[in-house]
């Protein structure tokens, strides 16, 4: 029958034909038969295609049926059970990861607490109610209250967060319409040190049983998503911060600021082959617990939320001329005892470069640095020449924002010359005309003075050091150690002096730009820019204090060697033991005076 | 014969019922203990976050120097200093005493007829 489709029978085949003809039969009757065959034949198949459909369709609805009937089966026959979670027993993780210092402790972690909410159509006695709340929390408006528990609302958030005594106080009210919300609530057991760095945390979204944390500055910020992956299983954050030595260095800085009648300090400690920053500070701070709104009108950079160790870029006056000096020798413009002229003043078209005191027509270089001539770096960058030193400084990272891990320190972005001239490079070579932040200053003095390693600075505890290109040869590095050693001993910041810790440094005064223009007179910004020890450099030390003044031996003082300095140098005999530095007994004399050829 | 054989065999189903019942119940309770303990872990640990929390708030380096100022008269705790590291040959030990020498061994001889 297959075949037939093929091989189409003829509906009136010509033997046939004839052989009716002469029996004398209608051979008509021969295309009608072969008609109905064919007929037949098409009806045959067309039954059984719908056959085979309708078992199809019939098979489908059993076993749909039958999976139905089944299911049914076995949730009747089962006993309910609640489903629950099985693991290895780590089930219950905080919503939010803790910040541990370097050594595990604890920077910012949760606490439970609740939250305080009302359903008014639930309440016996509104105005009762209210007037008790108003006296467990005096901040709540009466009138508010009222108005809200009276009127047309169904739900009204009272409190974000309560201590349990509050909580009790308000279960003794026995107002069944007033109900608690569990909360997580991000505490910083330590108030206000490390404040910057923590930044502060919020609440997101809110709903009754739970609210989500989420970080607004500083690292809560910046590590907002890893602090709150599940995947991280609770696993803590741990910076580079060490507690004690913070808390050091915000004591001696407190101390300091005061001390000198500045208006703001900062300080940063960076470990010169990690680029980790041991401790970071900025004052006046605030308490992260309680973290104060941004302030809307007036200088954002007066507010305490603002961190003038990453955040701020100043001028920073004197200390950027051993980058200069480490560029002429490595560039072999110089060596240590090359003389530089240094008769001031020193004329460039408009403007004049003068030094402090003058220090008569000529001086090697370590005295250049060790005495801070304007005018001698200002002829050594006139030998470097623009290209040359904006390289060198980009090199250190002193021309773009740090990378260090909090959200602010994308805006601690330096302030370069819109047109780099020779008058620039003069400028810049001692410290004026190109503002970075304190932790710029410290990553490149780090860099510079490590054995000439470029190293990035970092809040994330590391494992080892983390290296970088080569800016300067190890020769230069330690060149440069010895003119800031020499600084020390016997050079501007020789109230530095830290027995047994070989401290060597570079002070900078810059006068304080005015907003409107040109500089102050009577207000500076002094900074010393400090390592130690100085013949095996470990740690790299910034310090800055903002309009310092202090009447000292008959005088009022601005310059860096009289506040900053001393400053610097006590918080370096306080955190120095604190991070395990034996003093040592200092071999006299410059540690390069034996490395002369023939 | 026969009705020995149906005796014991219902007994062994009855028995076996029994075991399948008490291992039903004793699966259950286990399984209800390890949810208990699962919570109580749970209790714990949030327990245990309270107390570290309240372990660093109590250990905050402000309060440690109150303290340490308002007990100063007994306690005379002053900040790490330099001149605290020391050498070890600086420390005055006990002095050093010989002991008595007890159930020596002898170390020298005498070679007998060596002399031949």
């Amino acid at each position: 029958m297959s075949d037939n489709s093929e091989l189409r029978t003829p509906l009136r085949p010509l033997a046939r034909i004839l052989a009716a003809r002469r029996r004398g039969e209608n051979p008509d009757n021969i295309e009608k038969e072969n008609i109905r065959l064919r007929h037949e034949d098409m009806r045959d198949k067309s039954r059984l295609r719908s056959e085979g459909r309708l078992l199809v369709l019939g098979v489908f609805f059993l076993c749909a049926f039958g999976i139905v009937g089944v299911r049914m089966g076995q949730m009747a026959i089962s006993t309910p059970i609640e489903p629950q979670s099985s693991g290895s027993g780590t089930g219950i993780v905080a919503l939010r990861a803790d910040i541990t210092d370097r050594n595990g402790r604890i920077l910012a972690t949760n606490i439970n607490t609740s939250a305080l909410y009302a359903h008014p159509q639930d309440m016996v006695n509104p105005e009762g109610a209210a007037h008790a709340l108003v006296g467990i929390f005096p901040e709540l408006e009466l009138e508010r209250l009222l108005r809200d528990f009276t009127g047309e609302r169904r739900f009204v958030w009272i409190r974000r967060q309560l201590s349990p005594e509050q909580q009790q106080a308000v279960f003794d009210i026995g107002e069944p319409g007033l109900l608690f919300g569990p909360r997580e609530m991000r505490l910083y057991p330590n108030g206000d040190i490390a404040a910057h760095i923590m930044g502060g945390a919020t609440y997101g979204r809110e709903a009754v049983n739970s609210a989500e944390i989420v970080g607004t500055a500083g690292v809560e910020a910046q590590f907002d998503e890893f602090l709150r992956d599940p995947v991280n299983d609770g696993a803590p954050l741990q910076l580079s911060l060490d507690l004690t030595v913070q808390a050091a260095t915000e004591d001696v800085l407190y101390g300091g600021m005061r001390l000198m009648n500045a208006e703001g300090a900062s300080s940063v400690l960076m470990d010169v082959y990690t680029g980790e920053v041991i401790a970071i500070a900025s004052l006046p701070d605030f308490d992260p617990n309680n973290r104060p709104r941004p302030a809307t009108e007036g200088d954002a950079s007066q507010s305490p939320l603002f961190n003038r160790a990453v955040q701020g870029v100043y001028e920073l006056g004197s200390v950027f001329k051993i980058f200069t000096a480490a560029q002429a020798m490595e560039e072999g413009i110089a060596n240590p005892s090359t003389e530089i002229e240094t008769q001031g003043p020193l004329r460039w078209g408009r403007f004049t470069i003068n030094d402090f005191h003058n220090y008569g027509p000529r001086l090697s270089l370590t005295d250049v640095i060790v005495r801070s001539s304007n005018v001698g770096t200002a002829h050594l960058a006139q030998m470097i020449g623009a290209e040359r030193q904006r390289t060198f400084l980009g090199s250190l990272g002193l021309l773009e924002a740090t990378p260090f891990e909090i959200i602010e320190a994308r805006g601690g972005r330096p302030l370069l010359p819109p047109n780099w001239s020779e008058i620039s490079t003069m400028t810049i070579s001692y410290g004026h005309g190109l503002s970075s932040s304190p932790l710029h200053l410290a990553t490149a003095y780090a860099s510079v003075l490590n054995g000439g390693l470029r190293i990035e600075p970092t809040l994330l505890r590391q494992d080892g050091p983390r290296l970088g290109p080569r800016v300067v040869s190890a020769e230069t590095s330690a060149a440069a150690r010895s003119m800031l050693r020499q600084v020390v001993s016997r050079g501007t910041a020789s109230f530095g002096e830290v027995p047994g810790y070989e401290v060597g440094g570079k002070t900078g005064t810059a006068d304080k730009p005015r907003p409107q223009g040109g500089y102050y007179e009577d207000r500076t910004i002094a900074t010393f820019a400090s390592i130690f020890p100085a013949s095996d450099p470990r740690y790299v030390l910034v310090v800055t204090l903002d309009e310092p003044e202090t009447f000292i031996a008959g005088e009022t003082r601005r310059t860096a060697g009289w506040t900053v300095v001393p400053v610097a140098a006590e918080m370096i005999r306080r955190i120095a033991p604190l991070l395990g530095l034996r003093p040592e007994i200092e071999t006299e004399g410059p540690v390069g005076i034996t490395l002369s050829s023939n | 014969m026969r009705s020995i054989f149906y005796i014991l065999s219902a007994l062994a189903v009855m028995g076996l019922g029994f075991w399948a019942y008490r291992e039903n119940y004793q699966t259950q309770s286990a399984a209800r203990e390890v949810r208990e303990l699962r919570q109580q872990i749970g209790l714990e640990r949030e327990a245990l976050a309270v107390l570290n929390a309240e372990w660093a708030y109590l250990n905050r380096p402000d309060r440690l120097r109150e303290l340490a100022s308002i007990n100063f008269d007994r306690l005379q705790l002053l900040t790490f200093d330099p001149s605290q590291f020391a050498r070890v040959d600086q420390i005055s030990f006990p002095p050093f005493e010989l002991r008595n020498v007890s159930n020596s061994v002898e170390v020298i001889g005498t070679l007998e007829g060596a002399q031949e």
